[in-house]
């Protein structure tokens, strides 16, 4: 492998890694505060169907007289991404509150909370999908001004001349989009908040003993309220993502493949740490861009097959849910709804 | 006082100084048909220790916890410094100037010391300056009331008084002027309980209130001006401390003449029943809990075990009960060797009629979500009397068996539908001693039958106790409580260090004597 290949490994990697990424995040702020969240799935699913129909019916350029099934858009321009972002965050943030209704206010099940949500996402989508657009629950294929295309850097090319560093520079770094370089800025952004401020003070200490925090008279239900928004939140950014910025460019049925739920092994893999859930993406991305680049893998012995390479992340995904790497210890209140003695 | 930060939210009147710290007014306080307070008033004087006395669940800490607005009482009006105050939550409770160190901390257990102080009273969005403002005045308050601990320091990875300290820390670091201690000393090592009422007779020096809910008699004679007994969720009274006694509290705590003496018969000590022989027990961390155990246990008498905790008592419970292995040695019942391998188990020993009241009721005598008559029968429930058709329980006759256990000790309430959790620690108490008493053993062990149990509880389980080996069976009685160990056992030894130190008829010594050889110097040996 050469220089080249292993920098656009790397490039593709990144790429990858950025949904999870979000939605690892996310299921960082919820599950901080105490409130185990597997609806992550279902929530970028619904974020990404969002965004895409809004995507769709903004950028599309009205059309005086459509032929069946092909969509009259209202030709909005640049404000269409904006708007498709907002309707993926709104979907997702929806979502959210539904979880936390049922699992703060009612003290519901978590697990099973977040399992509904997985599901309503599944089926609302393509109902919802098939009765829009007809296209057997697709979204029409998004107009580049409701998508989020490469970005190159500035200097990119200048700086390709500095050995390593420079087509690192160019190939890596630059000709992402601009959820990537959100996504990566939301890490350090997100250790900021929990470790150097009041609000993120108190998020943990919410997850860790929510009696603490109550008889030190602030309302524990709000503050997993605000934790819950801001995991819907990520997770709509992840759901963007996927529509907006991705090749599909558009929604496709069950188009989240289960990222929802290797985001969550990510998380228990980084201990609910963020920068530590950065690196349990990108390797996570990083098994994925290998299982995409090489179909079948040749190590002189025997050739690995395909649905092997493909199958990498899902299993990685089991072998570190079941425990294998390492003691991962959970917010100590997670998954219990607070109830007061008695 | 040596914090000196103004902080928001006093109450707008000033409290006048002539005013009384606290008035309660006809505070009453329901849970479901369960009246916890009963129409309560109670005033607390500025500067002064006042104790709350009353057996579990006697709805003390239900009135503290409405006073820091944890509940809401139903009923009634609250003065704080004469100012009619309506508190509605914790937030309220700390506005009013109120602080409380809970029963069971209420602390972040992998925070720092600072964070745990600081949060819910930070000054801005941002931490650091919060912090930084935090060490500065931990600091003046370590000076000011001997409250030394390091503000770096994980929580988790403080002894429980330490982690007491930060909880008096947090109430103070929020200006309270009013300190509700819950059973403080109840996790605490005498040491640390002596150096907690030296910080409490500080506060009360700087003006501080303090109000000291406990059950224990000693600590209200030793430290408080004036004490407040309840029973059954009413305020029965509130005297001078100065002007009261010990078995007068008691006796307004229970509603009766409580005899903290017990009345036995001489004990009709027959043959042995378990002999003990060389018993070591080595733990996997290579130490000797116990080195080389001999003794006796005979029929008809309680043999009492003292000792500070952790000197091989426990270890010796756990092999004679089948819970752990010994390393060497061997123990026979009536005349039968006993199985001291990794394959025993607990049930074996029940089928050789060895009942086991353990120490840790929580860990290993109850299974707290689970209703009282699960719990009655639990260990023997494959005994035949509790067997149905086709391999099933006889789930009625279990109902029957409970109910019948219930209303012979005194559990209350008397309702086997409850979940063992629910109970208050002397009932639950009374739920284990009851099934293992009414198994019919030929021995039982039993380990600090009334730890944590009120004075009314600790009295029925006591005659409980002597009652069984009236009947002719052999008891070996566990406890750190010298004062149990003297009036319950017919023959006391004393461990230390994994040995007998000695051994003693209760006619023949006292608490000195007992004491010095719970360190290992028996007073007697060189006469």
């Amino acid at each position: 492998m050469d220089l080249a290949e292993l920098y656009q490994l790397l490039g593709t990697t990144l790429r990858l890694a950025t949904p999870l990424l979000f939605a690892c995040l996310a299921g960082l702020f919820s599950e901080r505060a105490g409130i185990f969240d597997i609806g992550l799935e279902g929530k970028m699913l619904a974020a990404a169907f969002a965004s895409a129909a809004v995507g769709a019916y903004a950028g599309l350029p009205p059309l005086a007289d459509p032929f069946p099934g092909q969509l009259s858009g209202w030709g909005l321009g640049w404000p269409a991404a904006l708007l498709a972002v907002l309707a993926g965050i709104g979907a997702s943030v929806l979502m959210a509150l539904l979880h936390g209704f049922a699992s703060i206010t009612l003290r519901g099940n978590q697990l099973i909370s977040g399992v509904a949500i997985n599901f309503l996402a599944a089926g609302a989508t393509v109902l919802i999908g098939v009765t829009l657009f007809n296209l057997g629950g697709q979204t029409p294929n998004l107009p580049d001004v409701s998508r989020f295309k490469e970005i190159t850097l500035p200097l990119a090319e200048t700086l390709r001349g500095i050995p390593l560093v420079g087509p690192f520079y160019a190939d890596v770094i630059s000709g992402q989009n601009l959820l990537v370089y959100v996504g990566l800025a939301t890490v350090p952004l997100t250790w900021w908040i929990l470790f150097r401020t009041r609000f993120g003070l108190r998020l943990r200490a919410v997850g860790e003993n929510p009696g603490a925090v109550d008889t030190a008279g602030i309302n524990v239900a709000r503050q997993r309220y605000a934790a819950v928004i801001l995991c819907g939140v990520l997770c709509g950014l992840g759901g963007c993502y996927l529509s907006m910025a991705t090749a599909a460019a558009g929604f496709g049925d069950e188009m989240t493949a289960g990222r929802g739920f290797i985001a969550l092994a990510a998380l228990i893999f980084a201990k609910w740490r963020p920068w530590y859930a950065l690196s349990a993406c990108l390797l996570f991305g990083l098994l994925e861009a290998i299982s995409a680049k090489y179909q079948s893998l040749d190590i002189g012995l025997f050739e690995i097959p395909v649905q092997f390479m493909q199958a990498l992340p899902y299993i990685l995904t089991v072998v570190i849910l079941a425990g294998f790497v390492g003691k991962a210890i959970p917010p100590k209140a997670g998954g219990v709804p607070y109830v007061k003695e008695r | 006082m040596a914090v000196t930060e103004d902080v928001t939210g006093q109450p707008d009147a000033a409290p006048t100084t002539t005013a009384p710290a606290i008035g309660l007014t006809g505070i009453s306080k329901a849970f479901g048909p369960v009246q916890a307070n009963k129409d309560i008033s109670m005033t607390v004087q500025r500067g002064t220790i006042h104790g709350i006395v009353g057996e579990n669940g006697a709805g003390k800490s239900t009135l503290m916890s409405i006073l820091y607005g944890f509940y809401k009482a139903d009923k009634g009006e609250i003065k704080i410094g004469g100012v009619p105050t309506i508190i509605h939550n914790s937030d309220d409770a700390i506005r009013a100037g109120i602080g409380m160190v809970h029963q069971h901390f209420m602390l972040v257990q992998n925070f720092t010391v600072l964070e745990n102080v600081v949060l819910g009273a930070e000054d801005g969005a941002l931490l650091r300056p919060s912090l930084a403002k935090a060490r500065d005045i931990l600091t003046s308050l370590a000076k000011d009331y001997e409250l030394e601990v390091d503000p770096d320091a994980i929580v988790g990875d403080l002894a429980v008084g330490l982690q007491q300290r930060v909880e008096i820390l947090k109430a103070l670091y929020r200006q309270a002027d009013i300190l509700i201690l819950d059973e403080p000393t109840g996790v605490l090592t005498p040491s640390e309980a002596d150096h907690l009422f030296r910080i409490l007779e500080g506060l009360k020096a700087q003006g501080k209130t303090i109000i000291l809910i406990t059950h224990k008699l000693r600590e209200i004679m030793a430290i408080t001006d004036t004490v407040s007994v309840m029973r059954r969720g009413e305020m029965t009274a509130t005297v001078k401390t100065a002007e009261t006694s010990p078995a007068q509290l008691a006796e307004l705590m229970v509603g009766r003449r409580v005899l903290l003496k017990i009345e036995k018969a001489p004990a009709q000590v027959g043959e042995t029943v378990m002999e003990i022989r060389d018993l070591r027990v080595v733990d996997e961390d290579g130490v000797e809990r116990l080195k080389s155990i001999n003794m006796d246990l005979k029929r008809g008498e309680i043999l009492g075990v003292a000792g500070v905790a952790g000197n091989g008592q426990s270890a010796l419970l756990e092999v004679l009960g089948g819970i752990a292995a010994a390393t060497s040695g061997t123990v026979t019942m009536n005349g039968e060797a006993m199985d001291l391998t990794h394959e025993a188990d607990a049930g074996k020993r029940r089928d050789r009629r060895i009942a086991h009241v353990p120490e840790d009721r929580h860990k290993l005598g109850l299974i707290m979500p689970y209703s009282a008559w699960e719990n009655a029968c639990f260990g023997y429930h494959d005994r035949s009397e509790y067997q149905a058709k086709a391999g099933l329980l006889n789930r009625l006759f279990m109902r029957d068996d409970a109910r019948a256990k219930i209303e012979k000790y005194d559990v209350r309430p008397p309702n086997c539908d409850l979940k063992a959790a629910n109970f208050s620690g002397g009932n639950q108490q009374k739920i284990v001693i009851a099934r293992e008493i009414e198994s019919n053993p030929d021995v039982l062990l039993v380990g600090q039958p009334t730890r944590g149990v009120d004075i009314g509880a600790i009295e029925f389980i006591h005659n409980q106790i002597v009652a069984l080996r009236d009947q002719g069976k052999a008891i070996l009685l566990v406890s750190v409580e010298l004062e149990e160990i003297l009036a319950l056992s017919d023959r006391i030894i004393v461990m230390f260090d994994g040995k007998i130190s000695g051994e003693r008829l209760p006619s023949e010594t006292d608490e000195n004597d007992l004491g010095l050889l719970m360190a290992g110097i028996d007073p007697k040996a060189n006469q």
